[in-house]
C-alpha cells in the first residue's frame, strides 16, 4: 500500500508540465535513434546525456527525459528492422524475421502497429513487475554488507560475458581497460594514483565524459570515415488497415513475451537480446503448427517485441536497487544518476523517493506516449529516417561539447572527451567492446572500496569474503554467470543466426 | 534603482561599522560566486542561498552568478583564485572545513591558508557519532571505554575519506576521551553520509559519525541512536534531545562551518565591505528561514576572528593528521 502512495506521488512529479513535456522529447528522440540502424540504445542515451546538461535540467527532469529515451530507442529499433530488415539495434534482431516479410506482403503499417502494441504491454508488465519487485528488493538491500557487496559486483562482471560476448577474451581486455582508468586518482586512503600533479585527474575521471567520448565522438569520427553522407535506403508505408481482431489475436504472445522478457531482463547480463530471442522461441513453440513464423506471422512480431520491451524496464530494477547495472543501457543510466549526485542502491527508494518513483511513474506514462507516437505517427520517423546523417551529425556533436563544457566550465573537460573519442575509435576498429569499459570505470572504484570495508571489518581476515549465506550465494551464481556464456552462448547464437538464415532464405522465395 | 542601492549601503554602514572605517568601496557590475563542485552539493548550495538573500538585501548592484568548479575537492577552483583571480573584488568562493582539511594535509600541491582572504562564516552543520538503535552502546563514554580497550573493537562509517572531516571527528572525540594509538582505529569511508547510516543500521559496521543535517531521516524513524552532537552547547529545537560530547565529559568540538574566501590583493575596504555583508545576510531574517529549512545551525564569525580561527582549524587538523601518520 505504501508502494502505492509512493507511485501516486511519482505520478504528481512526472506529469508536472515540464517533466511530461521532456518526457515526449525523450520518447520522440529515442524512437528516432533506436531507428537508426547502428545506433543502439546505449549509444543513444549516451548522445543525448549532455543535452540533459547543456540544457541545465534538474535531476528529476533529466532522469525522466532519458528513461524516455530509452524506452523510446527500445520502440524505434523495429522500425528498420520491419521496412529494411536491418534491426536498429541488437535487440530488435529477432523482429526481422517476421516482420520485414510482413513488410514485403504489403503489410507495413500492420506490422509496425501491431509491434508498438506488442512494446506497449511488453513495457506494462515489466513496469508493473518493476513497481512490484523494486521495493522488495530495496529492503533486502539492507543485508548486504561489504563482502555481499564485493561479491555482487564480481557476479556483474562475470556475466559481462554474457552481454557482448563474441569474443570473450575481449571482453575481459575491455574491462581491464577499464578497471584501470578507474584507479586514476586520489585513493579512499589520500594517495594519488596515476595523477601525474595535474589537479584535473585528483578526482578521476569522470564517467559521463568518458562514455560521451567513447559512445558519441567515436560515432562521429565513424561517420567521417564512411562519409554516408546519402541517406537511407527509401522506404514506404503503406495505409494502416487494421482491426480489432487482429488485435485481440496477438495479445497472449504479447504478455507471454512481456513476462519473459522482464525475467531475463532483471537478471544481471542476460539483457533484451535474450528477451527477444526467447520471446521469440517461445511463441514458435506455444503456437506450434498453427504458425507460419518466417513467413509474416504477426506473432512472431509481437512475441520478440514484447520480450525486449519487458527486458528494458526488468534490467532498470538491478540498477535502481542495488546499482548494478543489468544491461549496457543502464549502465549508461547509472553513470548519469551518479553525475546528478544520486548513489543508486536501497537508500535511494526512501532519500530520492519523488526521482525513483518519478522516473517509474515516467516509465508507465511514457509508454502511452510513445504507443500515440508510434501508431498514426509513424510516418514521420520514417521520414526522418531518410535524413542524411550528415545534417543530424554535426547537431549530435555541438550538443556533446556544450553539455561536456557545462557541466564543469572548463576546456580539460573537452580535450578529454575528444581524447576518449578517438580511443572509441581505436578500440572499435579493434572489436573491442565498449560497454565493459564502463562498466569497469563504474563498478571497479565500488568494488575496491568494498573489498577495503570487509577486511577493515574483519581486522585482515580474507574468510569474511564468503562468511554469510548470501555472499556465498552470489559467489555460486557468479561462477554459474562466468561459465554458462561459454557453453550456452555459442548454442544460443547458432540458433539465432540459422534462425535467420531460414528466414532469409523463405523471404528469398 | 542605482541611487537606491548607496542609500542602503550608507544605512548599513552606519548602524553596523563600529570600526569606522568609511565604505568607499562598492561592487559593481556582476558578483561572481566561485561553488568549488557540481551543482547540488554543500558548496553550490552556499553560493546559491547566499547569493540570493545578498540579492534581496540590495547588498549586490544586480545578481550574483554562482559559477561551478568541480576539482580535486574544492584544488581546482583554490588554485584558480590564487593564480588566475589576484585583485578580483567582486568573487566570492565557498568554502567548508573540507576546505580547511584540505589545506592542512597539503592536499593543494604548493598552496596555503594564506594565499586567498578569509570573509567568514555563516552557519554551520554539527557533527555527531551515532550507533543503530540496537548497539550495546548506551552513551558516548561507553564507546570510547571500548576503544581505549581495543582501538580495533569499533568500526566507524562516514560518508568523507579517510583523513577527511568525518574520519577526523572520530579522532577529535577519541584524543578528547584520550584513547591511545588513534591510527588504529578503523575508518570505513563511503560515498555520502547516507551510505554509511545504511551500512550501521543494516548492522555491519559498528558505528556512524556524520553530521547532525544528514542523520535526521534515520533519527526519526528511530533506527538510528546519536550519541553525543560535538557542539558548544545543545542545539535548538528539535535536536535539544541530544547531548553534546562535552556535557558527557569529552571536550570535543566538531563544527563543519559554511563560508567564503576572497582572492589575495583585493584592497582593505573591499574586504571590509564583504565582511559588513555577510555580517549582515547573517542577521537578516531571510537567511534565518534559509538556516531553519536547511538544517544549519547557529555559527557566525567574521573577518580577523574568522581568519584566526580558520588558521587555528588547520593547525589542529595538521597535528592531528600528523599524529595518525597521514602526512609526515
Amino acid at each position: 500500500m505504501e508502494t502505492l502512495g509512493y507511485l501516486i506521488d511519482g505520478f504528481g512529479v512526472a506529469l508536472a508540465p515540464h517533466n511530461l513535456m521532456f518526457g515526449l522529447l525523450g520518447a520522440f528522440l529515442g524512437t528516432l535513434i533506436g531507428a537508426l540502424p547502428g545506433l543502439g540504445p546505449a549509444n543513444g542515451v549516451a548522445i543525448l546525456i549532455p543535452l540533459a546538461f547543456t540544457l541545465g535540467l534538474q535531476p528529476d527532469t533529466a532522469m525522466i527525459m532519458l528513461t524516455a529515451v530509452y524506452a523510446g530507442a527500445m520502440y524505434g529499433g523495429r522500425i528498420s528492422s520491419i521496412l529494411l530488415n536491418i534491426p536498429g539495434d541488437e535487440p530488435a534482431m529477432m523482429t526481422c524475421l517476421d516482420g520485414y516479410p510482413m513488410a514485403k506482403k504489403g503489410k507495413a503499417a500492420e506490422a509496425l502497429a501491431i509491434s508498438a502494441v506488442a512494446s506497449f504491454i511488453g513495457s506494462l508488465v515489466a513496469t508493473i513487475g518493476l513497481i512490484l519487485l523494486a521495493p522488495l528488493l530495496a529492503d533486502f538491500a539492507l543485508t548486504f554488507g561489504p563482502a555481499e557487496y564485493f561479491a555482487l559486483f564480481l557476479l556483474a562482471f562475470a556475466t559481462l560475458g554474457g552481454i557482448t560476448g563474441k569474443n570473450p577474451m575481449k571482453t575481459v581486455v575491455a574491462a581491464a581497460i577499464g578497471l584501470m582508468i578507474a584507479t586514476v586518482g586520489i585513493d579512499s586512503t589520500g594517495v594519488q594514483r596515476y595523477t601525474f600533479g595535474v589537479l584535473e585527474l585528483y578526482e578521476g575521471v569522470d564517467f559521463i565524459i568518458a562514455i560521451v567520448g567513447l559512445f558519441a565522438i567515436s560515432e562521429l569520427l565513424f561517420f567521417i570515415e564512411n562519409r554516408a553522407g546519402g541517406g537511407g535506403e527509401k522506404m514506404a508505408v503503406n495505409k494502416l488497415t487494421i482491426s480489432w481482431k487482429d488485435i485481440r489475436e496477438i495479445l497472449p504472445s504479447s504478455f507471454r513475451g512481456g513476462v519473459l522478457g522482464f525475467v531475463a531482463g532483471v537478471l544481471p547480463g542476460a539483457g533484451a537480446s535474450l528477451g527477444s530471442f526467447i520471446g521469440y522461441t517461445l511463441e514458435k513453440r506455444v503456437v506450434g503448427k498453427k504458425g507460419y513464423f518466417g513467413q509474416g506471422d504477426p506473432r512472431g512480431v509481437a512475441g520478440p517485441e514484447a520480450g525486449n520491451n519487458g527486458a528494458s524496464s526488468g534490467a532498470l530494477v538491478p540498477m535502481l536497487t542495488l546499482g548494478v547495472p543489468g544491461s549496457g543501457t543502464t549502465a549508461v543510466l547509472l553513470a548519469l544518476l551518479i553525475s546528478l549526485n544520486i548513489t543508486p542502491g536501497p537508500l535511494m527508494f526512501t532519500q530520492n523517493a519523488d526521482i525513483v518513483w518519478g522516473v517509474i511513474a515516467a516509465l508507465l506514462i511514457g509508454n502511452f506516449l510513445l504507443l500515440v507516437l508510434n501508431i498514426p505517427l509513424v510516418g514521420i520517423f520514417v521520414k526522418l529516417l531518410s535524413v542524411p546523417p550528415m545534417y543530424l551529425l554535426p547537431i549530435v556533436t555541438m550538443i556533446a561539447f556544450v553539455g561536456i563544457y557545462s557541466i564543469s566550465n572548463t576546456t580539460f573537460d573537452l580535450y578529454f572527451m575528444v581524447a576518449f573519442g578517438v580511443a572509441g575509435y581505436v578500440l572499435r576498429k579493434l572489436e573491442i567492446p565498449l560497454v565493459p569499459i564502463i562498466l569497469g570505470l563504474l563498478l571497479g572504484p565500488e568494488m575496491e572500496k568494498n573489498l577495503r570495508h570487509a577486511l577493515d571489518i574483519s581486522d585482515g581476515d580474507w574468510s569474511i569474503l564468503w562468511n554469510s549465506g548470501l555472499a556465498i550465494g552470489l559467489w555460486v551464481f557468479a561462477g554459474i554467470g562466468l561459465i554458462l556464456p561459454y557453453i550456452v552462448g555459442p548454442i544460443l547464437r547458432r540458433r539465432m543466426q540459422s534462425q535467420l538464415a531460414q528466414s532469409g532464405d523463405t523471404s528469398n522465395d | 534603482m542605482l541611487t537606491k542601492t548607496p542609500l542602503k549601503l550608507v544605512a548599513i554602514a552606519t548602524l553596523t561599522a563600529s570600526s569606522g572605517l568609511a565604505m568607499a568601496y562598492e561592487p559593481e557590475g556582476k558578483v561572481e560566486c566561485l561553488a568549488p563542485a557540481d551543482p547540488g552539493g554543500g558548496w553550490d548550495f552556499t553560493c546559491r542561498s547566499v547569493g540570493k538573500v545578498m540579492e534581496e538585501l540590495d547588498l549586490v548592484p544586480r545578481s550574483v552568478q554562482t559559477v561551478n568548479m568541480a576539482g580535486a575537492g574544492g584544488g581546482v577552483a583554490y588554485a584558480h583564485t590564487v593564480s588566475k583571480r589576484e585583485g578580483d573584488d567582486q568573487l566570492l568562493v565557498a568554502a567548508s572545513t573540507a576546505t580547511t582539511t584540505r589545506l592542512a594535509q597539503g592536499q593543494f600541491q604548493g598552496m596555503d591558508a594564506e594565499m586567498v582572504n578569509w570573509i567568514g562564516a555563516l552557519g554551520a552543520d554539527y557533527g555527531i557519532i551515532a550507533v543503530s538503535d540496537d548497539s550495546e552502546y548506551e552513551d558516548l563514554p561507553a564507546l570510547m571505554d571500548a576503544l581505549k580497550e581495543d582501538p580495533r573493537s569499533v568500526k566507524f562509517a562516514g560518508g568523507s575519506a579517510k583523513g577527511g572531516w568525518d574520519h577526523l571527528k572520530v579522532l577529535i572525540a577519541a584524543q578528547a576521551a584520550d584513547v591511545e594509538n588513534l591510527p588504529r582505529i578503523a575508518y570505513l569511508s563511503y560515498n555520502n553520509g547516507g551510505e554509511a547510516m545504511t551500512q550501521v543500521v543494516g548492522g555491519h559496521v559498528d558505528a556512524f559519525t556524520g553530521d547532525i543535517s544528514e542523520a535526521q531521516g534515520f533519527m526519526d524513524s528511530g533506527d538510528l541512536r546519536v550519541l553525543a552532537v560535538l557542539s558548544e552547547e545543545r542545539l535548538p529545537g528539535e535536536f535539544s534531545d541530544i547531548p553534546t560530547a562535552r556535557e558527557q565529559g569529552i571536550d570535543a568540538l566538531g563544527p563543519n562551518w559554511r563560508g567564503f574566501y576572497m582572492p589575495a590583493g583585493i584592497s582593505d575596504e573591499a574586504e571590509a565591505y564583504w565582511t559588513e555583508a555577510v555580517n549582515t545576510v547573517y542577521d537578516s531574517e531571510e537567511w534565518q528561514e534559509v538556516m531553519t529549512q536547511n538544517g544549519l545551525m547557529p555559527f557566525q564569525m567574521s573577518g580577523s576572528e574568522f581568519d584566526e580561527f580558520v588558521k587555528n582549524q588547520i593547525d589542529d587538523i595538521e597535528a592531528l593528521s600528523k599524529d595518525i601518520g597521514l602526512i609526515e
